[in-house]
């Protein structure tokens, strides 16, 4: 075995403004510590004489055809180097503006940081933006390399009033850079051996530097956060077993572990841990990439957040408020539908409001209009079409920070500064504790699912007239019996004078009505039927409720009225506009086998 | 965490997303050590499964123990085994060892096209028939959305440019200049119709940690990687018209490390036993932008 194994690999990211020398710093670095390949040096040198153009270190890391004719980094480079003490794998970022969000792909990947300033140019726009982009990324450790020391005499004056200058910005930003060193990466000054032509300077070099950069920190001591990304169940070879898998983000897991998934709130138990070939054995940690079986069988997929029972729950919101920076062209907007993607969980989101905006390469507000432009950051709500689990970023960044897509592109990202109240947060907290304390049988829905050779769902049938909406869900129950489904007919006026009793006929209480209706109606799903329920006039608010109770992908809207129009607003499933009773069965029937409820 | 466990659960991490993400998946499996590597990992990822096909593209002259391999590991891990081939331009014998075209030329067609029209179900798809132990034409012929490669981004300059999810257009080729932002573990898992994304869960591996890799987890591997007793073996490996073998006399994943932690390949790249990188600077990125893996 080599002497290097198991070594840490450090991962730091190289920012500044263009042209400032970054890629000049790379190249440097890996000449001086022996990081480069056989006769690379040579090659590249040869290739500069072959086409009269003086040499340049940047040349050995940018490797692009156009980098090289255009002397600027497009994209950011993995490069692989290694010094004395430990291995580093290293983010060239571009500095330009047009690269920024690849600066900001390569700087999520570092856990420190190197800041270039030009000796002579000074703090520059992108050094303001990248050293905002980094305290946005959580980046702590950082030390600042003043480049090009050649071109202001290597002068200490010069060098104390710009290091005085970035740590000002810097602090602004709530950063302390570990150290700030005058180099000339093309005479390699200051890089991996101390200069003469600075004797004034008696701090450490940059590889020094880099060395005494603390590891990653480990996150096993926060609480567990495992964002589920998938449920196994591959039956091919005879395999039974239903494996939840994910990552740990956070803590540790352990077989015999109380689990509950949120936004769900259903719980269960860690039965055992999966690997290959072997199991891992009885516990995992941060960081792992695990399979795992659980004592009693839950419905759960991809997008929940397994966390522990004993241990502080996350928040499950449908708004957000959040601090975000976006990188679109178009700007991020209040009129438009976007994607937001946060650990596992994927949802639907609008801008709800723009609450303040910064221009990052001033790092000065701007006047608040509404959106988000490019290059921006901004402190904003979004509402989501349904709740997602998280935490505030400051108490756990790992499930603290969320993407934002824009059609099929990531365009920006935020940080969860708070989950807010939204409509639906008190039923929501309703159903989470009944799903902790829910009392299960033996008998699990899958299997009577199993057995039923159905999949218990929802239809709610809502419209302005009465008689339509009852015809209609009584014959979609008579069809589905026919075809040999357990299926159960309940209008909403069968829960009022029982089960409403006690709050029965005032406006106030619709929202409680709506919410037993919900309850009534998971109960019954969970026993593997197919309910078919009716309400006039529900609004989304309401619809949004009853998913909030029972799983939202086995709950269909539909809306039965005349004219084509829905008199809420309700976004249905389904609108049935002429209805004779059959077209809505069928319609209804076929919505059932889209969602794979019925068979085909 | 001890870098090859990070390393391993990174890599886990990225073949569950595009698991989870990209509707209709493929793997190429090359044959080579980081793609024999890559299925090693797959195993693990999916619990002793592999879940979408692997793709081969055999260009003909693949050195003939790379085949014979491919297909006893094909069937003694139950995989569902595709194989895809430029059969015009071998028809046509348009290929470098037929003198008809240069090196370049012929990696773009059986390569590359090969690859292109593999992918779009618009060539030849055979499959391996676990019953007969023989390659059937595949009647699939839906488009992958998704192919997962073994590139690392150690291994030449426009590779340490990649993303782990990077998106090709409708012509398979790759925008180096405008590539999605990849942050906080978010990836490009949205596409156009027609489009595909090429999945790379090794890019951060380099050669030694592959070879670390291998020997710790006893991956079994094609033998043309080892010393058979004439003092070669191959180092990296494609078409024997093109690739040559290098003097070693590593006969274990072991010893392979040794020699390239502090032996004779210490400091020499991977690649240099590969013709068709040396023709000329930048050709590979040429290639790659075309959809070349």
């Amino acid at each position: 075995m080599g002497t290097n194994t198991g070594r840490e690999r450090l991962r730091v990211v190289l920012a500044g403004h263009v042209d400032h020398g970054k890629t000049s710093l790379v190249g440097r670095l890996l000449a001086d510590t022996g990081s480069l390949p056989q006769g690379k040096l040579e090659q590249v040198r040869a290739f500069c004489e072959r086409n009269a153009r003086p040499f340049e270190y940047a040349f050995l890391v940018d490797a692009l055809r156009d980098e090289q004719s255009q002397g600027i980094t497009i994209d950011f480079a993995r490069i692989f180097f290694k010094t004395a003490a430990r291995d580093y794998l290293l983010f060239d970022a571009p500095g330009h503006v047009e690269f920024l969000k690849s600066m900001v792909s390569g700087a999520a990947h570092a856990s420190a940081a190197l800041l270039v300033v030009d000796a002579e140019e000074g703090v520059r726009e992108n050094t303001r933006r990248h050293g905002w982009m980094l305290s946005l990324l959580g980046i702590r450790h950082i030390a600042v390399v003043i480049n090009k020391m050649d071109r202001v005499g290597y002068a200490e004056g010069r060098f104390l009033e710009l290091s005085a200058a970035v740590s000002d910005f810097l602090k602004e930003l709530g950063l302390a850079p570990a150290g700030v060193i005058p180099v000339c990466a093309r005479e390699g000054d200051n890089i991996a051996s101390r200069s003469g032509r600075m004797p004034w300077y008696d701090g450490a070099t940059v590889v020094e530097t880099l060395d005494h950069f603390p590891a990653e920190p480990p996150t096993e001591a926060l609480p567990l956060r495992l964002p589920v990304q998938d449920v196994y169940r591959f039956t091919g070879l005879g395999d039974q077993r239903r494996i939840v898998a994910g990552t740990i983000a956070s803590g540790t897991l352990r077989v015999g572990d109380e689990i509950v998934f949120y936004p769900s709130g259903k719980t269960s138990r860690v039965a055992t841990l999966e690997g290959f070939p072997a199991p891992p054995g009885d516990a995992a940690t941060a960081g792992q990439a695990v399979g795992f079986t659980l004592a009693e069988q839950v419905y759960v997929r991809r997008g929940e957040l397994a966390v522990k029972r004993s241990e502080p729950p996350p928040k499950a919101s449908a708004r957000l408020r959040a601090s975000v920076f976006w990188l679109g062209h178009a700007p991020l907007e209040q009129e438009k539908e976007y994607i937001l993607k946060l650990g596992t969980a994927r949802v639907a989101a609008r801008l709800e409001a723009v609450h303040r905006v910064i221009d990052t390469s001033t790092l000065q507000p701007l006047e608040a209009k509404g959106r988000v432009g490019r290059h921006e950051a901004a402190e904003c709500t979004f509402a989501l079409r349904a709740a997602i689990a998280c935490d505030r970023a400051e108490d756990n960044v790992l499930t603290g920070r969320f993407v934002i897509v824009e059609g099929t592109d990531i365009r920006g990202g935020g940080l969860v500064l708070e989950a807010l109240e939204d409509p639906s947060s008190g039923q929501r907290a309703k159903v989470i504790l009944r799903n902790i304390k829910w009392q299960k049988g033996l008998v699990s829905r899958e299997q009577r699912e199993s057995r039923f050779n159905q999949k218990a769902a929802l239809v709610m049938i809502s419209g302005s007239d009465d008689a339509l909406r009852k015809s209609a869900a009584r014959a979609l129950e008579s069809e589905l019996y026919r075809q040999g489904r357990l299926v159960y007919f309940m209008g909403i006026g069968s829960l009022l004078y029982g089960v409403d009793a006690d709050i029965r006929g005032t406006a106030e209480n619709h929202e409680e009505d709506i919410r037993r209706l919900a309850e009534v109606a998971h109960i019954l799903l969970d026993s593997g039927l197919i309910l078919v329920a009716t309400a006039s006039e529900l609004s989304q608010a309401d619809w949004d409720m009853i998913r909030t109770a029972v799983e939202p992908e086995r709950a269909v809207a539909v809306w039965v009225g005349r004219g084509g129009t829905v008199a809420t607003d309700l976004q249905p499933d389904l609108l049935v506009a002429a209805p004779g009773a059959g077209d809505a069965v069928t319609r209804v029937i076929a919505l059932l086998q889209s969602k794979a409820i019925l068979p085909r | 965490m001890e870098h090859l466990d990070s390393l391993e659960n990174r890599s886990i991490h990225l073949l569950r997303e595009a698991y989870s993400c990209i509707p209709n998946l493929a793997m190429l499996w090359s044959i080579g050590k980081d793609s024999t590597a890559l299925l090693h990992l797959t195993r693990k990822a999916f619990l002793g499964h592999v879940p979408f096909p692997l793709v081969h593209i055999d260009t003909n002259y693949k050195i003939p123990e790379m085949t014979a391999y491919r297909d006893r590991l094909a069937r003694q891990w139950k995989l569902t085994m595709i194989v895809g081939r430029n059969d015009a331009a071998l028809a046509q014998k348009q290929t470098f060892p037929d003198g008809a075209v240069d090196r370049i030329a012929c990696c773009r067609l059986l390569k590359t096209q090969a690859l292109r029209d593999t992918l779009s179900g618009q060539g030849v798809r055979l499959k391996l028939d676990h019953a007969t132990g023989k390659y059937e034409p595949d009647p699939g012929r839906e488009p992958y959305t998704g192919i997962i490669a073994g590139i690392r981004a150690d291994e030449e300059g426009s590779r340490s440019k990649e993303r782990y999810f990077s998106p090709r257009d409708q012509q398979n080729r790759w925008d180096l200049g405008d590539q999605p932002p990849e942050f906080w573990d978010q990836y490009k898992t949205d596409f156009a119709p027609g489009t595909h994304v090429r999945i790379h869960p090794l890019l951060d591996w380099r050669e030694v940690d592959v070879w670390e890799y291998i020997d710790r987890e006893r991956i079994p591997t094609v033998s043309l990687y080892y010393d058979q007793g004439a003092g070669k073996r191959y180092r990296s490996l494609g078409c024997y018209p093109c690739t040559l073998p290098v003097e070693s006399m590593a006969r274990t994943p072991g010893e392979i490390v040794a020699e390239l932690r502090t032996g004779k390949f210490k400091d020499i790249a991977e690649r240099s036993g590969r013709a068709q990188d040396q023709e000329d600077r930048g050709t590979l990125e040429e290639l790659r932008r075309d959809g070349y893996m």
